[in-house]
């Protein structure tokens, strides 16, 4: 029988089991902790390459945390500025964590591996212009561009306008193929600064000024008129940016998938996306980013792998990064998750994405040579640590624009302001 | 009820019975060597000592520490690297140009909030309470299956405010199911969370659907605590039922509305998680709260300002104890009120 | 109010008095329904709907396909499109109901180029036929997506983050009665110094948004050392001015003579608090503990600041990991919700009957 004496022990022993169980582990020597988020299957990837090189690499442990997006933006910055943190993480606010970041350059086994074939994004990691050290890599290389409803514009008999057209053009274009083939809106664009910022360089945004500070100019003020006015004469699906308050991002790809506007400006890292929705239901395809008179440039953009000060164990942080950024295992994450690499010599021998159906393999290609087009500004912007200051306040105040809240030349000055104010508190 | 008395109890309430011996005989000692030292009535500071460690440290310290961040600027986390910066954060949250004008203030959407925040306080407490009592009022009725209707106006509020919001958005969106009950109904859909009005209604629709289960249970205990031969007394008088309702229930019913009133209305002040998965505070700012403004302010966004978020947070502070001392008074009404009863 | 009319009337029947609240007519108890009590079921029936539907929708969307979820117009059951293997096509081929010279026929699709599909009749494979994309629309067919769940569990060490939840839980709610119910003891039984204070500054912090203290709650965690640490996310939670204020407003109403007696027996106050009020207040306990259990099992935001490795990962802290940067997978995200709220609509289920007349009896009287 099973008295009230044993039971009280087991519970004892349950109680004792479980608060051990709540205290943290200490850490091994040779135990890495790589935080990281995914938007399909990265980290799993990441997980199972973590196995093998556990295998190859007796001694070492490395633990794969996957976490929510959140996480990244919100813990990772406040836990790196306490002192705590991971070994590894996959951030995205670039030049905003820099200073959080190791130098591994000494760790490396091959650096003229490292500088070949990750050179030209290495400086989005710095902390400064000056510096050379390795402190990580692009895990993928994400570039902004449309995407088009090929199958809407064959109904509606309108021309797809060629790789050179404007964004007029293609809002004309658009909004023939909208009124015959009765959509709610003719377009629509990601709710994102970074988004936004693409067509702004094209319409004369230069973004720095001669000393390198953030500036809003008239090529960009130009860009939020357009788009604004676009909004009020019903080109643009109100949904997306109107929909949503603050800085919230608010992806367009929803509305393309269920065929309600004909084209979307967004990016590549939603083709797996389009591929799994929208199916047998129409063709679609990815075009060049439309000109302005400036330029015809999207931004390029992307997650990297970085190492952290926070750190105890560099060495096997060091093999950990040369193992998932070799020639095999970058190609393999590439492959698997449809990226473009920022792996520069696998870019040039071209990837095989043996899981990509034909359009996601055409749209790759697009947008990998959409790599060449970009303005200087959108390479510069993107690794700009604080081009946060201008990014959020831009969809906060352009939104009230598109609402009704304030007038064009009212949000203009209002993100001026916000981002003054942003820039004078983050140079304290 | 006692676990000691019942030794010949079941299995589990010999358990509980051995539990609670065991957690008895922890602290006793400890509490009788006190009770020597201290006599009884300050023996009560012993019993608060927890409650008053733990909301120290995880309440009142983290309070000093806006004061802190609020009278500093820059993007630093740690208090002791942040440059003092006088009242500079509550300058740039108060600065307009015209204040009569909202859209003249340097954060126009602080001052947006804040209005937003007052209009859906007033206008969901009110409703909450209406639809709260209507509920109460139906359940306390002679109807089958009591016990099953109050679980259903109860449930929404086990579901945390996350899970409630994405299951409206996906309701409510331009591609969702009313749109497209919309659609088969032969008429236009219409822009839920796109519209500043229908966003603002909706916010406070889902507020109301999420929470009404709690106050409609406070309100039927008191409904059900009202001695029936009152309303015996009526009948006998031949009241009508409006007359019953609002001479007999209502005032009956006082301490318990009140308290409804209070805990809704610092609810309302709060609104948060919900609002912002389901508007995340738009269109434009129709729908932002002054929570979700601190919030984005100092942490959600990739620049930090601390200091300009902690300044917010303390002017809503301020103005939580304005409602905090309507409230004691409310409270003290309350008691006043059981004693008449 | 008139407590001679209570007097004068000590034998009615409780239960005839429930009907009273709205009743329209004299005799109102006749057995027979009348229009309010039509009214009252109506209200219920109404409540009913929109208290459930969309928590069914919920429950139906969790099991579509992640293309099926972002699909408009919506379908209330898990839909997804028919395939059928036709032979010389080695992949499963699509279903479409088309138009060809005004008859409607079911085809499969072989490719589309363009707005002229390129399909075939099952039955005869070998005949092509070219349709107007126009002419067609897909032949849907119920597809219950139950991967999502199975996957979910595949994905990531589910047992574990269930284990921290519930551990976070259950230690949180038991500490959060004792503590709570300690300082409602010495609030509504004591009159010592200071104690009206005590009990203002313990209900102004019902005032303070947790969200408000955030950055500054994770310095104070970090600094004792509880990050990344289930006792990070239990200590600050134990103490709830809600707690206190239910449990203190319950006690008040418990005679002192039970205590002044006990007393006489030389109980000491730690066995009066622990063998007297704390059964007396069971209902009020009761209470605490349900919504103890609410809320730890669903926070969110401050597992969120102090846990980010997934040893120590919440079931809601693993269901927001399907949130990326720029894509959320809709699919996993619906089926854990369902599993989230599966154990505590069980809790409800069960403890239904208990929570409403606890808090009837408890609340706040």
């Amino acid at each position: 029988m099973f008295s009230i004496h044993q039971g009280s022990t087991l519970l004892a022993r349950a109680v004792a089991l479980s608060f051990a169980a709540a205290l943290p582990t200490a850490a091994l020597a040779g135990e890495i902790r790589v935080m990281c988020y995914q938007d399909g299957v990265e980290c799993d990837v990441t997980t199972e390459q973590a196995k093998r090189f556990e295998a190859a690499n007796p001694g070492t442990k490395v633990i794969v945390d996957v976490v929510p997006y959140k996480t990244i933006v919100e813990q990772l910055p406040v836990q790196l500025a306490a002192g705590q943190g991971p070994d590894i993480a996959r951030v995205t606010d670039l030049g905003g964590l820099a200073k959080y970041y190791l130098d591994i350059s000494g760790q490396v086994k091959d650096r003229g591996y490292w500088d070949a074939n990750f050179g030209a994004t290495q400086p989005w990691l710095r902390p400064s212009v000056t510096d050379k050290g390795i402190y990580g890599f692009m895990s993928q290389l994400t570039m902004t561009g449309p995407y088009v409803n090929k199958t809407l514009f064959e109904q509606a008999k309108v021309a797809l306008p060629g790789p050179k057209a404007t964004w007029e053009d293609w809002v004309d274009a658009t909004r023939k193929v909208a009124s015959a083939t009765q959509l709610p809106a003719a377009m629509a664009w990601d709710r994102s600064g970074h988004r936004f910022a693409g067509p702004a360089i094209s319409y004369g945004a230069k973004l720095f000024d001669a000393k390198g500070d953030l500036v809003i100019d008239s090529g960009y003020k130009t860009a939020i008129s357009k788009f604004v006015g676009w909004h009020k004469d019903g080109t643009m699906l109100k949904e997306v940016w109107g929909g949503s308050g603050g800085s919230t991002y608010a992806d367009s790809v929803g509305e393309f998938t269920n065929g309600r506007v004909a084209m979307v400006l967004s990016g590549s890292w939603q083709l797996n996306r389009l591929q799994k929705d929208v199916g047998t239901k129409f063709d679609w395809v990815a075009v060049p980013n439309p000109c302005g008179p400036a330029a015809c440039s999207g931004i390029p953009g992307g997650a990297a792998w970085v190492a952290l000060k926070t750190s105890k164990s560099p060495k096997e942080v060091g093999a950990f990064m040369d193992f998932i950024a070799s020639e095999a295992s970058y190609s393999e994450f590439t492959a698997r998750t449809n990226n473009i690499p920022a792996h520069q010599g696998l870019a040039k021998k071209g990837l095989q994405y043996p899981a990509a159906s034909a359009p996601v393999r055409a749209a790759l290609g697009v947008f990998g040579s959409g790599v060449a087009s970009l303005a200087t500004e959108a390479f510069m912007f993107q690794g700009y640590k604080f081009n946060r200051a201008i990014m959020l306040p831009t969809v906060t105040r352009v939104t009230q624009a598109i609402v009704g809240e304030s007038s064009v030349d009212d949000a203009v000055a209002k993100l001026n302001t916000d981002m003054l104010d942003a820039l004078k508190q983050a140079q304290k | 009820m006692t676990p000691t008395t019942q030794s010949e109890g079941n299995f589990a309430t010999q358990l509980l019975s051995r539990v609670a011996g065991f957690g008895f005989n922890l602290f006793e000692p400890l509490f009788r060597f006190a009770q020597k030292k201290l006599g009884v009535p300050n023996l009560g500071w012993l019993f608060v000592g927890p409650n008053l460690l733990v909301f120290g440290l995880f309440t009142f310290l983290p309070i000093l520490i806006n004061f802190v961040y609020a009278l500093t600027g820059g993007i630093q986390l740690m208090p002791q690297n942040r440059p003092f910066t006088g009242t500079e954060n509550f300058q740039i949250l108060l600065e307009c140009k015209n204040y009569f004008d909202i859209a003249s203030c340097r954060k126009d959407i602080f001052w947006r909030s804040i209005v937003n925040t007052i209009k859906f306080s007033g206008i969901q407490v009110v409703l909450m309470i209406l639809f709260s009592l209507i509920t109460a009022l139906v359940l306390n009725r002679k109807i089958i299956g009591r016990g099953f209707w109050r679980g259903v106006y109860f449930y929404p509020v086990l579901l945390s405010p996350v899970v409630v919001a994405l299951i409206w958005k996906w309701l409510l969106q331009s591609q969702g199911v009313l749109n497209a009950g919309l659609l088969a109904a032969g008429s236009t859909p219409i822009n839920w969370l796109t519209d500043a009005g229908w966003a603002f209604f909706w916010t406070i629709f889902v507020s109301i659907w999420a929470h009404m289960g709690f106050y409609t249970l406070i309100l039927l205990a008191g409904l059900q605590a009202i001695p029936k031969d009152m309303y015996e007394a009526a009948n006998m008088d031949a009241a009508s039922p409006w007359r019953t309702l609002t001479r007999i229930t209502l005032p009956l019913l006082m301490p318990n509305l009140i308290v409804v009133l209070v805990l809704a209305m610092i609810r309302a002040v709060q609104i948060f998680d919900e609002v912002f998965v389901l508007t995340g505070g738009g269109p434009g700012s129709a729908t932002t709260f002054i929570v979700q403004f601190i919030y984005q302010t100092g942490f959600a966004e990739q620049i930090h300002l601390y200091g300009l978020a902690a300044a917010a947070s303390l002017i809503l502070a301020t103005g939580l104890v304005c409602l905090t001392l309507i409230q004691l008074k409310l409270t003290k009404a309350d008691e006043a009120g059981r004693t008449v009863k | 109010m008139k407590p001679d009319a209570l007097l004068s009337n000590p034998t009615s029947a409780p239960q005839r008095a429930l009907v009273f609240v709205t009743r329209t007519r004299q005799g109102g108890n006749t057995g027979k329904l009348d229009w309010t009590d039509w009214a009252s079921y109506a209200y219920l029936v109404v409540g009913l709907f929109m208290m459930f539907a969309p928590i069914l929708w919920l429950l139906m969307s969790s099991l579509k396909t992640e293309s099926a979820i972002n699909q408009f117009p919506p379908t209330f059951f898990p839909y997804s499109q028919k395939m059928v293997t036709v032979a010389g096509h080695e992949k499963p081929l699509a279903m479409f109901l088309t138009r060809v010279d005004g008859v409607e026929k079911p085809l499969a699709q072989v490719s589309r180029l363009g707005i002229v599909a390129t399909m075939v009749d099952p039955a005869k494979p070998t005949e092509e036929i070219k349709v107007n994309i126009r002419e067609r629309k897909p032949i849907n067919e119920m597809e219950f997506a139950f991967e999502n769940f199975t996957d979910v569990f595949k994905k990531f060490d589910f047992f574990r983050y269930l284990f921290n939840s519930v551990f976070i839980t259950v230690v949180a709610t038991l500490l959060t009665l004792l503590v709570n119910s300690m300082a409602a003891f010495a609030l509504s039984k004591y009159q010592f110094k200071g104690q009206k204070a005590v009990f203002g500054l313990i209900l102004a912090t019902l005032m303070i948004p947790p969200t408000i203290i955030l950055v500054p709650v994770f310095l104070v965690i970090n600094s004792v050392g509880l990050l990344n640490n289930l006792w990070g996310v239990i200590l600050p939670a134990i103490a709830t001015p809600t707690g206190v204020f239910l449990l203190r407003q319950y006690m008040l109403t418990i005679p002192d003579e039970i205590l002044e007696a006990a007393r006489m027996d030389n109980a000491s106050e730690w066995r009066i608090y622990w063998k007297i009020i704390l059964p007396l207040s069971a209902p009020a306990l009761a209470v605490l503990a349900i919504f103890s259990v609410m809320w730890r099992w669903n926070d969110f935001l401050l597992p969120l600041i102090v846990l980010s490795k997934s040893e120590y990962f919440t079931l809601q802290l693993a269901l927001n990991s399907f949130q990326g940067e720029l894509n959320t997978q809709w699919h996993y995200l619906l089926a854990m919700t369902v599993i989230t709220i599966i154990p505590i609509t069980l809790v409800f289920g069960f403890l239904q009957k208990y929570i409403t007349t606890g808090i009837a009896s408890a609340g706040v009287k």
